[in-house]
């Protein structure tokens, strides 16, 4: 086992620069210490999503140095970043991403498919991660059967099927009506309660306001850092 | 600052591969059936070419196998002068004396002696039988059989008594032998005792009207030197008996001495037929060809459709490498599956035409190894450009389609 550290994002001085000009994000520096639940907050183009895809090492940055639950990003080859991503990152997206006409079950199963647990053990782990986000009874329905909050659930307990350090939620409550939001962000925060470092971006401040600690962005900057009494 | 080395991306099982790859085809079945179906129709199309004209193949060897390779005849050709030769009187001794020949039986040609239904036909519709007489072993040599009535025998070969080829017997109105049966020939009248079957080996004999060769001698003035001879060799020495058959038969003039080997014949007219199938292969070549075209286009398509597909996978951890092998993977399933499909369609054909012919069916291995391997090779090519496409998409590109 590699050892703990403290942090488990470490941001230092993160540009990143697309072709053609547009600067998204612009010296960030942020830490995300283990166990914390973290709302990115700005509104839409302010580089949050980028902030994201880099913590997330879906992206490089530009400048500045990142890393990542004790690895520095730099120095990984593709293949090692899929690695760090397949056993150490959940990924929670805005519009679920499950694939049509897969159950529920092979659909979180398939958040393990990359990490060389055979497909049993896949399917016994997929099974505790939905009972974990009270979708224990829709094992075999497929995505087209579900609500949109089902969906998501069933989306984060693919991203969490794995026990990540991290997990990433980007707008994970934008697609939802407001009370299945509320529930979803009471789940979050019953698996950061579990242990889970959680990073949440959002442009909604009542989602937010749900959470411990608050970066605000604006135009690529850290604008903004709030911890809640 | 932990070390990069202890990051390894996991491999994927076989099994796994196979899985995604289905995942891929199930998702969207209408377009899997119609990009599969243009290989099947591609594969099936020359599947029952090969299949059709091996059948046809396997009947000819069955046949050949069955009337014997190992008959050689010797026939009179022409004198130097072009003047229709004859064989000695006792070439057909001296042929048996030839230590690989297994039998030796022979025609000779009365020339002179037409045949006619009755003697009521005028003399110019002679109808172009010829009158032979026949050794009594002609039968078991040629590979003779007789459908109807019976073959000559010592007796009845010297009398008055003719044994009809197939078509001869056609071309007289005779259905059955009998005594009351009688043809008008060389100018007197002769029993119908037996009607031949076709034979295949010497197709002279169907249009022939058969009679002793004693009774040619005497009824007809037959000069008693024969036209045709035929023989069976040992199936090792047909070739050296060959070269030496011309010499045995007519020694004085081995150049006036034709022979030949029927079976060659045969087997000739079938190869007419290989440059047909050559044809339609390439007919269906260029079919497989359109087909693979096919699954190139629904693999690119299915590519930029499923790039948010991609974008996850790679974010739940895929590597650049597990992405290529899964589009790769859906492309040789897909290909493989239109092989299959086209394999069985094609040795349906081939079953169905074999069985209306009467011939038997076959679909040789060579072919159905052949065809996988296209398939493999096809599914290959085509997806091997989508699936570099794919796994070149950058993760946050790829997410960002939605």
């Amino acid at each position: 086992m590699t050892h703990r550290t403290e942090t488990i994002v470490t941001l230092q001085g993160v540009g990143r620069k697309y072709p053609g000009g547009v600067v998204a994000l612009r010296d960030v520096d942020l830490d995300i210490a283990r166990g914390e639940l973290v709302a990115i907050v700005g509104p839409s183009g302010s580089g949050k999503s980028t902030l994201l895809h880099v913590i997330g090492t879906l992206d490089r940055p530009s400048a500045g140095r990142v890393v990542i639950d004790g690895f520095d990003v730099a120095r990984l080859s593709d293949n090692e970043l899929s690695a760090l991503r397949a056993g150490r990152i959940g990924f929670v997206f805005q519009l679920f991403h499950l694939a049509p006409g897969l159950p529920v079950i092979d659909n979180v199963a398939d958040g393990l498919l990359y990490t060389g647990v055979a497909l049993p053990e896949r399917r016994r782990r997929a099974v505790r991660a939905l009972e974990r986000v009270g979708m224990g009874h829709r094992l075999t329905h497929r995505p087209h059967e579900l609500s949109g909050g089902e969906k998501q659930r069933t989306a984060i307990a693919r991203a969490v099927v794995g026990e990540p350090a991290l997990l990433l939620a980007d707008e994970p409550t934008g697609a939802l009506d407001r009370g299945t939001g509320e529930s979803l962000m009471r789940l979050l925060t019953d698996l950061h309660k579990g242990g889970t470092s959680i990073v949440v971006i959002t442009h909604d401040p009542d989602v937010a306001a749900h959470l411990s600690r608050q970066v605000s962005m604006l135009d690529g900057r850290v604008v903004g850092d709030r911890t809640a009494p | 600052m932990k070390r990069a080395g202890s990051l390894r991306a996991a491999a994927l099982s076989p099994r796994d591969v196979l899985r995604l790859g289905g995942h891929g085809l199930r998702a969207r079945p209408l377009r899997v059936v119609l990009s599969a179906l243009g290989i099947a129709i591609g594969i099936a199309a020359m599947a029952s070419v090969v299949g059709i004209s091996t059948s046809s193949r396997a009947r000819l060897d069955r046949q050949l196998d069955a009337l014997g390779t190992n008959l050689l005849t010797a026939g009179p050709g022409s004198t130097l002068f072009g003047d229709p030769a004859k064989l000695p009187e006792d070439a057909v001794a001296m042929v048996g004396r030839i230590g690989a020949v297994e039998s030796v039986s022979a025609i000779g040609s009365v020339g002179d002696a037409r045949v006619y239904r009755s003697d009521r036909i005028p003399v110019a519709q002679s109808g172009g039988i010829g009158t032979y007489a026949a050794l009594i072993n002609l039968p078991e040599t040629a590979g003779a059989t007789v459908g109807a009535g019976t073959w000559l025998n010592d007796a009845t070969a010297r009398y008055p008594a003719v044994v009809v080829g197939a078509r001869a017997a056609d071309r007289l109105g005779i259905g059955e032998p009998g005594p009351e049966r009688q043809i008008w020939l060389g100018g007197r009248w002769f029993t119908v005792i037996g009607i031949l079957d076709p034979v295949p080996l010497a197709p002279e004999l169907d249009m022939g009207a058969l009679i002793g060769w004693p009774a040619a001698q005497h009824y007809l003035g037959f000069d008693g030197r024969p036209t045709t001879i035929y023989t069976r060799i040992h199936p090792n020495q047909v070739e050296a008996v060959r070269a030496l058959l011309a010499r045995t038969a007519n020694p004085a003039q081995p150049n006036e001495v034709d022979v030949s080997r029927p079976s060659d014949a045969l087997a000739a007219r079938a190869a007419v037929d290989v440059a047909f199938t050559g044809l339609l292969l390439g007919i269906g070549a260029v079919a497989l060809l359109v087909g693979g075209i096919g699954v190139a286009n629904t693999m690119v398509i299915s590519v930029l459709e499923r790039r948010a597909e991609i974008g996850l996978r790679r974010a739940l951890g895929a590597t650049r490498g597990q992405i290529r092998i899964q589009f790769l993977a859906e492309s040789l399933l897909l290909s493989t599956l239109g092989t299959g499909a086209g394999l069985l369609l094609g040795s349906g054909v081939t079953a169905v035409y074999a069985s209306v012919r009467g011939w038997p069916t076959v679909m040789p291995a060579w072919f159905v190894g052949g065809a996988v391997a296209t398939a493999l090779l096809i599914g290959a090519l085509a997806g091997l450009y989508p699936a570099v496409r794919a796994a070149r998409l950058a993760p946050t590109e790829a997410l960002a389609t939605t």
